[in-house]
């Protein structure tokens, strides 16, 4: 069976995290880029797939050159091999547009399921793996805190405000997992130097037969129009507490009109 | 005017809060027009409270398969909707499932998509960014706007509607019922508000020492009617489920009163909480950074404040 798993490099969330005031987009310069910590357990998800049921892990980035060092890692992990969409016409891409590359660079690679991280930390949408299946015609087994497949049947445990669902779908099928499904495996040193010689497929636009057009900044369907770094929030009262400390709460809440 | 489209949702036959802060915010939109999507008979009790709050016309699509199946069917059923009222704008609430259904219809109707806004109006959307560092102004430049909002960012208020209801026939595409749901499961304790749309939340952090004294911030939360939220630390430590995760990972809320018991203020913490509107932290050590952005903080051992207070409010409700 064979996996691809979605994986964005995203800045830090450690660093300070910044917007472009040129074009309003990502500063991607600001802040270290890293692995989206949720896609971490994607890439555990698929190695974990494949220790089951063979097959090879594909690891699929969009995004600019500096995203190799990202799918080196997932390599250097035990993903096999690494397809890395990079174009500066992609500078800015929205959501939809990113999904329309991915939904199309993913007709490159053969394929059984797509894994996915449930959410990226630096645009917190979490909407591509939705929009991916949309695209493509494909079951949607997103949300999953379990992934349990038998031949063509992928069942997953969907996580709900209330507790979860059982949902199944057939092959080819997009997952989508959350934080903790999972313990993300770190690299090995052998896994480390095994990395450096697997393969990674560089495509363009032209590649996939899309038109410069269709994906940017400037072709977006969503864009900012302006944006301020917000005020810190103004630090309050805080007092010591000298034994009535729950009841000066409960009097703040009263004058707050809270309770 | 334009039509805005509101997709409802309820819960036991109940308009939940958060749809009636979306009618509200419609208004400055358009001429707000409610969705109901579910099984045969849904719309029928959910009729008057949408009146209520400015619903001009209630568009009803009764289909059994929508609820049988991961979001496809609800999306397909909207774009079917959207086709026929041509809206302005289409208003979601920000729930996961929700964000995904709005991602499918900005799709299929060619629309941009803005998730997780904190405020709406004719200029586009609000929304807090980078764990609540910066502050943006978004608009949607093709097609009607799909918004998803958070709850609790917009003040509910009546006004009247006609709510005419609107029947719209639509029949699901089998490639819409690809993610068959074959079970759901309710695992969520008691009768506690749902973390995402609570209006009230109080949260433990690795403070509380062990699993054990959770009980501490669960016996405030019911004093309050409020949802139980978790830092990451005692998520990780195995103390509270994940579902119970507040931060840059895991749940955003943004309610009216956010109470931080035992936790530190990490920025991973921060960026899930900060957009409350008003904020109490507990904490025993006074350089904790969660005090610089409280709005009451109190330094001191949780295990006497916390109960203290939940006493406090026990005793003033009676």
């Amino acid at each position: 069976m064979n996996i691809v798993v979605l994986m964005k490099q995203v800045p830090d969330t450690e660093g300070d995290r910044k917007l472009n005031p040129a074009d309003n987009t990502l500063d991607r310069n600001a802040v270290d880029p890293v692995i989206n910590y949720i896609d971490e357990f994607a890439i555990e998800e698929g190695l974990q797939l494949k220790e089951a049921h063979g097959g090879e892990v594909t690891i699929l980035t969009v995004g600019p050159e500096r995203a190799t060092e990202s799918i080196r890692k997932a390599l250097s992990m035990g993903a096999d091999k690494g397809v890395h969409v990079s174009d500066e016409a992609l500078h800015g891409s929205d959501a939809i547009q990113t999904a329309t590359v991915i939904a199309k660079a993913l007709g490159t690679v053969e394929w059984d399921v797509v894994v996915a991280g449930s959410e990226a930390t630096d645009s917190r949408m979490s909407v591509v793996p939705a929009l991916v299946a949309e695209i493509l015609g494909v079951p949607q087994l997103s949300l999953a805190r379990k992934v349990t497949i038998e031949g063509p049947t992928v069942t997953i445990e969907r996580v709900t405000d209330s507790g979860y669902a059982s949902v199944q779908g057939q092959t080819p099928a997009v997952i989508s997992v959350v934080e903790k499904i999972n313990e993300p495996r770190y690299p090995s040193f052998k896994g480390i130097m095994a990395a450096k010689s697997k393969p990674i497929a560089t495509l363009a636009l032209a590649d996939l037969s899309l038109d410069a057009g269709e994906v940017g900044v400037a072709n977006a369907w969503s864009a900012v129009s302006s944006f301020e770094n917000a005020p810190p929030r103004a630090a309050g009262q805080t007092i010591k507490d000298e034994g009535d400390g729950g009841v000066k709460i409960a009097d703040f809440l009263a004058s707050k009109k809270l309770v | 005017m334009s039509e805005v489209l509101v997709l409802v949702d309820a819960v036991d036959g109940k308009v939940k809060k958060s749809t009636l802060e979306l009618l509200t915010a419609a208004r400055s939109l358009g001429e707000p027009a409610a969705v109901v999507l579910g099984p045969a008979g849904v719309a029928g009790p959910l009729n008057a409270a949408l009146a209520e709050y400015g619903a001009a016309k209630v568009y009803v699509v009764e289909n059994d398969d929508l609820d049988g199946y991961v979001v496809a069917p609800k999306a397909e059923a909207l774009s079917v909707v959207a086709a026929q009222a041509s809206p302005a704008a289409i208003l979601l609430s920000s729930t996961s499932e929700n964000k995904e259904i709005a991602a499918r219809l900005a799709y299929r109707i060619g629309s941009g998509i803005l998730t997780d806004a904190v405020g709406v109006d004719a200029e586009g959307a609000t929304q807090s960014i980078f764990g609540g560092g910066v502050t943006v102004v978004s608009k949607v430049v093709k097609g009607a706007s799909v918004i998803t909002v958070r709850p609790n960012s917009i003040a509910p208020v009546p006004a009247s509607g006609a709510a005419t209801e609107v029947k719209v026939d639509v029949t699901i595409s089998d490639a819409a019922k690809g993610a068959k749901i074959t079970e759901s499961v309710v695992e969520a304790k008691g009768s506690r508000p749902q973390l995402s749309d609570a209006s009230v939340v109080v949260s433990g952090g690795r403070g509380i020492g062990a699993p054990e004294n959770f009980k501490v911030i669960e016996e405030l939360a019911d004093t309050l009617g409020a949802a139980v939220g978790a830092s990451r630390a005692v998520v990780d430590a195995g103390w509270a489920d994940h579902k119970m995760q507040v931060g840059q990972t895991g749940v955003t809320v943004s309610p009216q009163l956010y109470i931080a018991v035992g936790i530190s203020g990490a920025i991973q913490h921060r960026a899930g909480m900060q957009t409350a509107k008003t904020i109490v932290a507990i904490n025993k050590d006074a350089d904790a950074p969660i005090f610089e952005l409280a709005d009451f903080g109190v330094v001191g051992d949780l295990f006497t404040v916390a109960p203290q207070l939940a006493e406090e409010i026990r005793k003033r409700k009676a």
